[in-house]
């Protein structure tokens, strides 16, 4: 019994390969809207495989681990047919968080049940490979717990979403990662370690928990979409890890595919906004911005404001529209009266398409599940690349709760904290309607938007969701 | 399997990784963190270990590995039904009548 992962019978180990290249299948199902429900069947067959592979192999405490299952699975089905669209971001941070402290528990586990997992050598002591796949796995873990704890709270609004900048932070942090390296080194090579005793994991374990927090608070807002694929990559890294510790290709397999998937979604990000990965991680961005950029002191520069009515006529009389969605649609929930203002215009034999810029929303395609919601056909919905070309013949911009990536400085300003970001160029359209709550709020990057003064743009200040709705009436009433 | 195997998997599953979440559509990104998520729940294998070695011996490890399976449980019901509730909201453009067929 010592060595129970030796052990383990072939069929077994062949189960665990099906397994995992059931989840290759079921990420590959994402390469187009057709095969994607299939590949997400193919995941539930993969983890039901590797459930159920893992129980025959040990059929003890069924009862309790049955219980375990319905319990947490009970809770997760509930919320999953809960939760609103609006809400993914932080469902998804909070779902991060439970595999990073589910790592750190079986990380725990095999460290104080060491002959379970057969990773002890005949002596009964823990291998010393088993002891660096422990540490860092429990550290990968504790780290996505915490940090996708602060996400969760920064996301859903229970923190603020402004940088919380520690003096020094940048020293600290790198000094509690190296002393993370540093000691799981030493728990490695420490015999009291390998007996199973001493505090060292357990100081790992805190210092973890405390890099997790640290290294989130000071990113701000606008840099959610790069953090929460950092910290989808990290689960990954964290299930890797275990996997290591326990031999379990299914494990290695799903960690190594959701960490890079993580990595690219954050670097997707990261190019969508011009900045490397590590002036993001170094965050506080938005919070110097009002200092930085240029200042608009003066006399306040005239913009034309338009009426919902001015707007319903604006792209009634229009031949193409392409509608700009941002941060401020979700806010206000305004995508199912945008597609219905979208059908109307449709009937009035108006082109309508949807313009998406990668980091619109708080996570990688927020913004496409939302139209999804709303009812949108998905091949009515272009990514920035296919469709910026398109501004230029348009007769109306339609820009709803986006800002900063539509703000022109990016190509010309290079004082601008968004400089050589690729930005949706709506000022080449014929008519630019910006839908914005006020004229104070200059987006998160906090640098006016040229946009909003320009001849050709006409600004519609109000709640998204009211004047859509507004614009609704007037195109309704229009017809007559 | 010796260490240097399972780094073999490892790395090679990292390449996979690499090609096939670049094929993933734009479109699809927050369905595919929503599934790496679920699917990340692999863990609950380490967790059901510890749970189940953990009835004979007894004591913490058995408990630790309860709720890791509680928590991955979540995750993975969670996980996978709100993908599939996403899933099921991209539509291609209704084909008006005559239009195919």
């Amino acid at each position: 019994m010592e060595h129970a992962v030796a052990a383990t019978p072939a069929w077994a180990v062949l189960a665990y390969l099906v397994a995992g290249v059931l989840f290759i299948l079921s990420l590959r199902g994402l390469s187009s809207p057709e095969s994607a429900q299939a590949g997400n069947r193919n995941g539930m067959i993969g983890m039901a495989i590797a459930v159920a592979t893992t129980l025959a192999l040990h059929p003890t405490g069924l009862p309790f681990i049955i219980g375990a299952i319905a319990i947490g699975g009970g809770i997760g089905w509930v919320i999953a047919q809960r939760i609103q669209m609006t809400a993914m971001p932080e469902l998804v941070a909070g779902f991060h968080s439970l595999v990073g402290m589910a790592a750190v528990l079986v990380g725990c586990a095999a460290y104080l049940n060491p002959a379970a997992f057969g990773i002890t050598d005949g002596a009964g002591s823990i291998l010393a490979v088993s002891r660096v796949e422990m540490g860092l796995g429990v550290a990968i873990g504790a780290i996505t717990f915490s940090g996708s704890i602060i996400a969760f709270l920064k996301l859903s609004g229970r923190m603020s979403g402004s940088p919380i900048l520690l003096p020094g932070r940048h020293i600290l942090n790198l000094g509690v990662l190296a002393g993370i390296l540093v000691l799981t080194g030493v728990f490695a090579l420490d015999a009291t370690a390998a007996a199973g005793g001493g505090p060292l994991l357990w100081i790992i374990l805190g210092l973890s928990f405390l890099i997790g927090v640290t290294l989130i608070i000071p990113i701000g807002g606008a840099d959610m979409p790069v953090v929460i694929s950092m910290l989808n990559s990290y689960s990954g890294w964290a299930a890797a890890a275990m996997g290591f510790t326990l031999q379990n290709s299914a494990m290695i397999i799903t960690g190594a595919l959701v960490g890079s998937s993580g990595a690219i979604l954050s670097y997707i990000m990261c190019r969508a906004m011009n900045r490397s990965f590590i002036s993001v991680i170094a965050g506080g961005f938005g919070a110097e911005a009002d200092a930085g950029g240029p200042k608009t002191s003066g006399p306040a520069k005239s913009y034309k404001a338009g009426s919902a009515d001015d707007a319903a006529f604006i792209m009634q009389n229009a031949e193409s529209v392409i509608i700009v969605p941002g941060y401020g649609m979700a806010v206000s929930q305004a995508q199912h009266v945008l597609r219905e203002m979208g059908d109307l215009l449709k009937k009035e034999g108006v082109s309508v398409k949807y313009a998406i810029h990668p980091v619109a929303g708080r996570m990688p395609g927020h913004m496409n599940v939302l139209l999804a919601e709303a009812n949108v056909p998905y091949d009515e919905v272009f990514e920035l690349e296919d469709i910026n070309s398109e501004f230029g013949q348009c007769d109306v911009a339609f820009v709803i709760g986006a800002n900063d990536v539509t703000n022109p400085l990016a190509k010309t300003d290079k004082t601008s904290p968004i400089y050589g970001m690729p930005i949706l160029d709506v000022e080449k359209a014929k008519t630019v309607l910006f839908v914005k709550r006020s004229m104070g709020g200059v987006g998160y990057a906090g640098v006016d938007n040229p946009v909003f003064y320009a001849d050709n743009t006409m600004m519609l200040l109000a709640d998204a969701k009211k004047m859509v709705e507004n614009i609704v009436k007037g195109l309704n009433g229009g017809g007559h | 399997m010796d260490f240097l195997s399972i780094l073999s998997i490892f790395v090679l599953a990292v390449a996979v990784g690499y090609y096939v979440v670049w094929s993933v559509t734009p479109a699809l990104h927050t369905p595919l963190m929503a599934v790496t998520n679920a699917i990340s729940s692999v863990i609950v294998v380490g967790a059901l270990i510890a749970a189940a070695e953990g009835v004979e011996a007894g004591g913490v490890s058995m408990w630790l590995g309860l709720a890791g399976v509680v928590l991955a449980s979540i995750n993975i019901f969670g996980g996978f039904a709100v993908t599939r509730r996403m899933l099921a909201m991209y539509k291609k453009k209704d084909k008006k009548p005559a239009a195919s067929k």
